[in-house]
């Protein structure tokens, strides 16, 4: 597919990250760089700290070592807030929504950061807080749109399928306007036709609104489709960086995913 | 209303739109719903929207006598290009959205299409996957913009585009398309309307402006519809019905129509929006009480047993309160206490609170269900029609409803039945010509000027018409009873638990039949049996889902056991086919009608093995996919034989 988005220059750069949990190495002196407008994928066999390397860049975690420089600032961690306040939005492994709320209030509440008004307004839906809400309100409903699920708005999360599920996280995620999405296993557990599915909206959403997207994945013919550039990480070390075919190729990884002849 | 009649001013549909915009500029004329919210056009904001799509259109090089292809779900841009398009004198072409690429090649080069406006990207990808088998096809315009940034061809064009230019051009030349509307004559073509091709290609029906709106008076004048009135459009554009009721008759009456956000959302959007006048194939309504029943099982004891009891009540009296018939006065208040406890809650689950007329057509309706509507309620009434007579040749006026008839003809149209039995019509309703095909024409077009239906009726005591069959499908058996196998489909069809049924018989000394389950009503019946299963296949060849529809198929014998003529048709075996007929394996038509020959050639050894007297067939079937793909299914198939009853039709006539 010709593509007419132009992937810019490095807005993330990980310098050296180490994290420790105790005496665990989760991650050894691990660099890499996101480029805007790029979908970059991280993988690895379980328990390489894919997702350890999602939670140090979302703030979660707080690494030993190292440095994380987000679009010229540079620091030694970031805190959960400020990577928010920041532009970045993430989606779990685990879906972490609302299962008592409807699809329409999960995805406002990824407005939450960008409401002005203060909380006795809001409760009391008065004044500059009903306009702004409607506001939000139609940022929501083209999230809404973009997705195709008109048919669920008002539908508890809790009692739909789980590849719609994953679909409304990535909504809530979307409707943050974030600058940077961070994608954990977005297609994990789900079918064949779910992923082509979600696969679509990942391209999308990068095409579209030439959003940057950090994502982890298992399945690596998805991964080999859509990405722009894959890093390897295996044990907590970074073993291969490149484009697919690069990294499809480096005997590392094939080491690491198919094991080595003794 | 009726001083558009009178007044040769308003002989074309864009007259008509001018008129409304003149009259009743702030009333409602389309509403969608988008971005959550109904948005409203009103007649004023339509009409402007069609001139700047016309003059855009023109810009382009659209001329009069130009084809317009129209592909995509029920959106009012592409029910405003049908106007626009008019406006010009050309003719809107609308598509079966739900074609594959390759089927859409045979009508654009049919009809010769330049210009095709469509609603997205997925119909935008079809067209240029075909355009090299289409030469004529000039510039493809699309309503939504999504996905569409990368394509740089420079016929694609958006029409958001194309109204600005237009807009730009009706500003310069503030005259153009008032010349271009006045030169529009009743006599001209309004709409091209392709058949569903249950026998052969489609052909393309032209239907003049005179013919389409005097289909519109009639039904608006029979059912009294006012500028008031709610539509909710959401069947496919391409069929003659839609085209009846969401575009002629509203640009008519000038009532409102209203688009559903999308195809999952109907049922919603239905009850947002409480339409007044309703219209759907039977198998809607069907599907609408299958749920219905499924959550019914599915309600606690008091809310269940009081559904069955006032169910009890409105099949002894309802439909006759309807019908204004005289009823003892403890069935009255019993049905007045039903009515708050249950027929009204139920009504406004199934959005239908507000209607005031409901239609069903396209196929027969299943006695029950038809009278389950009206004993709750809802005026439901049949029309008999085709494309060729702008769907209104018959209509059933309020308090003479039959379950088994259509109704009388509809004011303005004559119907005869031929020697043969089959109806034929005439009147201002009628075919212009078939596209470019005078030989079908003259085939189709007695020398009397009247249009062969093909179907076979004949008029019952009350002057009320009743369809048997397609005339050339009634056959005789090799005993030489008659034989009409619509007939006993739809009579195992009206089973909620079929969902298509395929008979044989013609010449053969036996009927029999393929069946597909509902899978729906079947998988929930199984599942409250415990009956695991894994999919359609599975599921259709256990053991106690051939014991349920045997069960079906020997009720409907018995029923046919009295019929006068057919009961020599029972059907004696039967098997469960092993896959869904479907549109997208040409089994069925777009409209879902059996294509019988394809069927014959496509299965003949199941049929053979039903006529040797085999006890069990294998099959293995290709099967497409909707986005392309071929894949196989095969299974063991069981040949399962039905009882029969004797004739009981001489007994009743002693």
């Amino acid at each position: 597919m010709s593509n007419g988005r132009i992937i810019g220059d490095v807005i993330l750069d990980l310098q050296n990250i180490s994290l420790r949990f105790g005496g665990v190495n989760a991650l050894t002196d691990v660099s890499f760089d996101v480029r805007e407008h790029e979908i970059r994928a991280i993988i690895g066999p379980n328990g390489a700290g894919k997702s350890s390397m999602l939670n140090v860049i979302n703030g979660v975690y707080h690494p030993q070592e190292g440095a994380i420089v987000y679009r010229g600032k540079k620091r030694h961690d970031m805190d959960t807030h400020e990577a928010a306040k920041a532009g970045f939005a993430r989606t779990f492994q685990n879906i972490a929504l609302f299962k008592g709320m409807s699809v329409l209030d999960n995805l406002m509440t990824g407005r939450n950061l960008k409401m002005k008004s203060n909380f006795l307004l809001q409760a009391l839906r008065w004044g500059p807080a009903q306009r702004e809400e409607l506001e939000h309100r139609e940022k929501v409903e083209e999230v809404i749109d973009f997705l195709e699920i008109e048919h669920i708005r008002k539908t508890p999360v809790g009692r739909l399928p789980y590849g719609l599920q994953k679909r409304v996280e990535l909504g809530r995620a979307l409707a943050m306007e974030p600058s940077l999405l961070l994608l954990d296993e977005p297609m994990a557990g789900m079918n064949v036709e779910e992923k082509q599915d979600m696969c679509r909206f990942v391209l999308d959403v990068n095409d579209q609104f030439g959003m940057t997207i950090v994502l982890i994945e298992h399945d690596m013919g998805v991964v080999m489709d859509i990405s722009d550039r894959v890093v390897v990480l295996d044990y907590g070390k970074k073993i291969a960086d490149g484009t697919p075919d690069e990294v499809r190729s480096d005997p590392d990884v094939i080491a690491a995913y198919l094991g080595t002849q003794h | 209303m009726s001083d558009n009649v009178r007044r040769p001013s308003l002989s074309t549909f864009p007259r008509l739109l001018m008129h409304h915009a003149q009259v009743r500029p702030n009333h409602p004329a389309t509403r969608e719903k988008s971005m959550g919210i109904w948005q409203t056009w009103t007649w004023f904001q339509v009409s402007d929207e069609v001139r700047a799509m016309a003059s855009g259109l023109a810009e382009l090089g659209f001329k009069r006598g130009d084809n317009l292809a129209i592909i995509g779900d029920n959106r009012p841009r592409l029910y405003w290009a049908m106007c626009a398009a008019q406006c010009l004198g050309g003719v809107p072409v609308p598509m079966y959205q739900d074609a594959v690429a390759g089927e859409m090649v045979f009508v654009l080069q049919d009809a010769g299409i330049k210009f095709a406006i469509v609603e997205d990207q997925e119909q935008v990808d079809k067209l240029l996957e075909i355009m090299g088998q289409c030469p004529d096809l000039q510039h493809i315009l699309y309503d939504d913009p999504r996905g569409m940034r990368h394509y740089n061809q420079p016929f694609l064009h958006g029409l958001d585009e194309v109204q600005e230019m237009g807009r730009i051009h009706n500003r310069n030349h503030s005259d153009f398309l008032d010349g271009e509307i006045s030169q529009g004559k009743p006599e001209d073509v309004a709409v091209m309307l392709y058949t569903s091709g249950t026998t052969g290609k489609p052909k393309g029906v032209c239907q003049t402006h005179a013919a389409f709106i005097a289909a519109a008076k009639s039904g608006c004048e029979f059912d009294k519809l006012v500028p008031e009135d709610n539509i909710l459009s959401y069947l496919p554009m391409a069929w003659v019905g839609d085209h009846l009721f969401s575009f002629a008759q509203a640009t008519y009456a000038g009532f409102t129509i209203n688009c559903p956000e999308s195809g999952d959302t109907v049922m919603t959007d239905m009850r947002e929006i409480g339409p007044s006048y309703y219209f759907a194939p039977p198998r809607v309504f069907e599907n609408l009480l299958t749920q219905v029943m499924i959550r019914m099982e599915d309600a606690s004891a008091i809310k269940r047993n009081m559904f069955h009891f006032f169910m009890g009540v409105a099949r002894r009296c309802g439909a006759e309160i309807l019908d204004g018939k005289p009823v003892p006065a403890t069935d009255k208040l019993l049905y007045a206490l039903g009515d708050f406890l249950v027929y009204g809650p139920l009504r406004n689950v199934l959005g239908m609170s507000r209607i005031r007329v409901a239609y069903t057509a396209g196929a027969a309706i299943g006695p029950d269900l038809f009278r389950f509507y009206r004993s709750i309620g809802v005026n439901l009434k049949q029309l008999y029609g085709s494309t060729e007579t702008c769907a209104a040749v018959c209509l059933q006026p309020d308090g003479q409803i039959k379950f088994d008839t259509v109704g009388p003809p509809a004011p303005g149209v004559e119907v005869k039945i031929s020697d043969n039995g089959e109806v034929l019509v005439r009147g201002e309703v009628m075919l212009k010509e078939y596209y470019k095909r005078p030989e079908d024409t003259a085939d189709a077009v007695d020398a009397d000027g009247y249009f062969r239906t093909g179907d076979a009726g004949f008029f019952d005591e009350d002057g009320h018409l009743k369809i048997i069959d397609r005339a050339k499908d009634v056959g005789k058996l090799a005993n030489g009873a008659m034989y009409a196998p619509n007939y006993i489909e739809n009579k195992l069809k009206f089973f909620s638990y079929i969902k298509e049924a395929v008979a044989f018989g013609a010449d053969k000394d036996e009927v029999c039949t393929f069946i597909n389950i509902d899978m729906g009503a079947v998988g929930n019946w199984a599942e409250r049996r415990n009956i695991a299963y894994s999919g359609y296949t599975d599921l259709a060849q256990k053991e106690e889902v051939c014991g349920l529809i045997r069960d079906c198929v020997e009720q409907a014998n018995a029923e046919l056991a009295h019929d006068a003529m057919l009961s020599a048709s029972q059907v004696h075996r039967f098997l469960i086919l092993h896959k869904e007929l479907d549109p997208d394996d040409d089994e069925l038509t777009r409209t879902r009608k059996v294509r019988r020959g394809f069927i014959e050639q496509k299965y003949g050894v199941l049929i053979e093995a039903l006529y040797t007297g085999k006890t069990s067939q294998f099959i293995e079937t290709e099967v497409k996919f909707e986005d392309g793909r071929k894949g196989k299914v095969s299974a063991d198939l069981r040949i399962l034989e039905a009882k029969t009853f004797p004739s009981q039709a001489a007994k009743k006539a002693a």
